[in-house]
């Protein structure tokens, strides 16, 4: 299939990141970087990376691509767009990106759209052709689908995950803000995560060198865990997001106490334009492109390529 | 040291740090009896929260006998004197829990961060402040920073509206002079109207010490517990420490053998073991690891059939922080492997 162009609004560490990872699919072509900064470095190096770049914000993208399809130009038309700047902005760009119908992919807190967990509910926003979807957070991303994989075999009381992630790694945005990443997770837990009730935590860590990501997932069932059932039904779905986010991994075996299972589990980043140990920065930005790439799909109408 | 005349504030931690010695299972009961006592006795401030601030029933660190809305309501309208506030932690409460703790009457909220990340608190101490309460900023395990880094925190909390900042030194580590240290930089670096308060833990036998040595330092507020009933070998025991401080000639409210009286009829009673240093407690200060993780390394320590003060060393050594309680599972597991 051909590639579908898409846009990247958002020149920061994820933006970035985000492009490195999109310069690689065969099915997405990331041919705009969007910023507000004239003098922004990520602009920058989104130009070097052969990118059109703009500083005027979406406007200035509609703009550009309204002059040029005007000259016969359609090179720059896009039909995504990843919107990586922030809640306080995005629900204005949504709006006008909407207006000249290219899908958005939400990693902002804003959560205008539903909430995309690609193993778990991708496939029924596909159908549903949804065009604007919420990237949730970064434990969302990396611990729903294993209290998804556990309502799959039986009923989840409650779910409680704890993200921590290297001080390194936690942006002004995360830190500024840091109750929206409770609020949120949580309520993707029990949204697509399917937990009668969610909670989240989110820990800093400073040491160095920084650590990967961890996230710890507790469910309470509501009768006696089926452990082997569960047990497949987990390593099933670590394997579905380890083909989107290869550091991905079970970093012990289940451990199960009465009605409790816990599950450990460490992202290592791909180290693209973030480190490594920003596991957290890698599996949202991973996790978006995953998402782009299955709406090239569908926009195209034909199959997925391997990725990679 | 001459701390004749330096006035004191005390500040109770039995129902809030000694949740994590009771496992979190505080009845109601047990936290009116003991909470009028000590407002009898002329303490001033009585912490009441689950052991991990506001919020923090969980499966990782417990879930309590009773929500922190039950145990404030059942406080704050039999007290006379004394305020009560209430601890939160951005990342595990958020401004909701906040909002409720402020309708129910919680004098003082003391927003805790890890030394290093007090950026995570602008919101919640700014929340604090605008609804008119005394809002404390709260560093924990202070000794992980330099006493000029930690300067630079207690700054930033300064400026979001705290009217106070507290050296904590959750894992019981420093000894007299890393206290002197990081309270002097605070009390010169600081605005003269900013309080300073020390938060100690009992793991090297110190906490009484390293108390006079804050309020030599320029603290005025200090948390202690009676009979040092908190996390790990506990806090600061308060009736110890009120009575050293009446004889250094430090003005606070409390009465001596008040104090006593309730350690002895109250509190011993109620604690489930004898909050002491022991080994593992030992290792904690001796390692500087947070004080919280005592009976949960306990728990995973039979779990999994690994000793104890091993899973608390490699957790010191892994550079844990508050909060991480899911590692302590973690490791126990992988020691068990070796």
């Amino acid at each position: 299939m051909q590639a579908i162009k898409a846009v990247i609004i958002g020149p920061g560490n994820i933006g970035t990141d985000l492009m490195i990872k999109a310069l690689r699919s065969k099915n997405i072509d990331p041919v705009w970087m969007v910023g507000i900064e004239a003098a922004s470095d990520g602009l920058a190096r989104a130009k070097s990376a052969g990118l059109r770049t703009t500083h005027l914000g979406v406007d200035g993208l509609l703009d550009e691509i309204k002059q040029l399809r005007q000259a016969g130009d359609h090179s720059a038309d896009v039909q995504i767009a990843f919107d990586a700047t922030s809640a306080y902005v995005h629900a204005e760009n949504n709006r006008k990106l909407q207006a000249e119908n290219i899908t958005v992919i939400d990693l902002t807190p804003a959560a205008i759209g539903p909430f995309c967990i690609p193993p778990v509910n991708l496939q029924q926003q596909l159908e549903q052709a949804e065009t604007n979807v919420n990237m949730v957070t970064c434990g969302g991303q990396a611990t729903i689908p294993i209290v998804a994989a556990i309502s799959q075999v039986q009923e989840v009381e409650y779910a409680e995950i704890i993200a921590t992630i290297a001080s390194k790694s936690a942006g002004p945005g995360t830190r500024k803000n840091i109750d929206e990443f409770t609020r949120t997770t949580s309520r993707a837990i029990e949204q697509v995560g399917g937990a009668k009730q969610g909670k989240a935590i989110i820990v800093l860590n400073p040491a160095e060198p920084p650590l990967l990501m961890r996230d710890t997932v507790h469910v309470l069932t509501k009768k006696q865990p089926d452990q082997a059932a569960i047990t497949a039904s987990v390593e099933a779905m670590v394997a579905k997001v380890k083909a989107y986010v290869p550091g991905y991994r079970l970093k012990n075996k289940l451990v199960f106490d009465d009605n409790r299972v816990s599950i450990f589990l460490e992202v290592e980043g791909l180290g693209d334009y973030l480190p490594k140990y920003a596991g957290n920065l890698d599996i949202m930005t991973s996790a978006a492109l995953h998402t782009a790439e299955m709406i090239a799909v569908r926009l195209s109408g034909q199959q997925l390529d391997p990725i990679q | 040291m001459n701390l004749s005349g330096k006035k004191i504030l005390l500040h109770d931690m039995c129902l809030r740090d000694g949740m994590h010695a009771k496992r979190h299972q505080i009845s109601l009961k047990e936290m009116l009896d003991l909470s009028t006592a000590l407002d009898q006795a002329g303490v001033d401030l009585i912490e009441v929260s689950h052991g991990d601030g506001l919020g923090g029933a969980s499966v990782n660190y417990g879930f309590p006998a009773h929500s922190d809305e039950e145990y404030l309501q059942t406080v704050i309208p039999a007290m006379k004197n004394a305020k009560i506030s209430a601890l939160l932690i951005p990342g595990i409460g958020t401004q909701d829990h906040l909002r409720m703790a402020h309708e129910l009457g919680v004098h003082t909220i003391r927003v805790a961060a890890q030394c290093s990340e007090a950026d995570v608190t602008e919101q919640h101490i700014g929340l604090a402040r605008e609804l008119g309460m005394d809002t404390v900023g709260f560093l924990m395990m202070a000794h992980m920073l330099s006493p000029q880094e930690l300067l630079k925190q207690a700054k930033q909390m300064e400026s979001y509206g705290a009217n106070c900042i507290y050296v904590t030194d959750s894992a019981g580590y420093m000894l007299q002079d890393d206290v002197e240290q990081r309270v002097s930089a605070l009390r010169q670096g600081l605005d003269s109207n900013t309080e300073i308060g020390f938060h100690g833990h009992h793991n090297m036998g110190l906490a009484v010490a390293n108390s006079l040595s804050a309020v030599a330092a320029g603290a005025n507020r200090i948390d202690g517990s009676i009979a040092g009933l908190g996390a790990g070998a506990g806090n600061t025991p308060l009736e110890v420490f009120n009575a050293v401080a009446e004889r250094a000639g430090i003005i606070s409210q409390a009465d001596v053998f008040a104090l006593m009286a309730i350690a002895e009829d109250i509190v011993i009673p109620m604690m489930d073991e004898i909050v002491r240093v022991d080994r593992d407690s030992l290792v904690l200060g001796y390692a500087g690891v947070y004080s919280s993780f005592l009976l949960h390394a306990k728990r995973a320590a039979k779990k999994f059939n690994v000793p104890s003060e091993q899973i608390l060393l490699e957790l010191g050594r892994r550079k844990t922080v508050g909060g991480q309680e899911d590692m302590i599972e973690d490791v126990a597991l992988e020691l068990s492997k070796r």
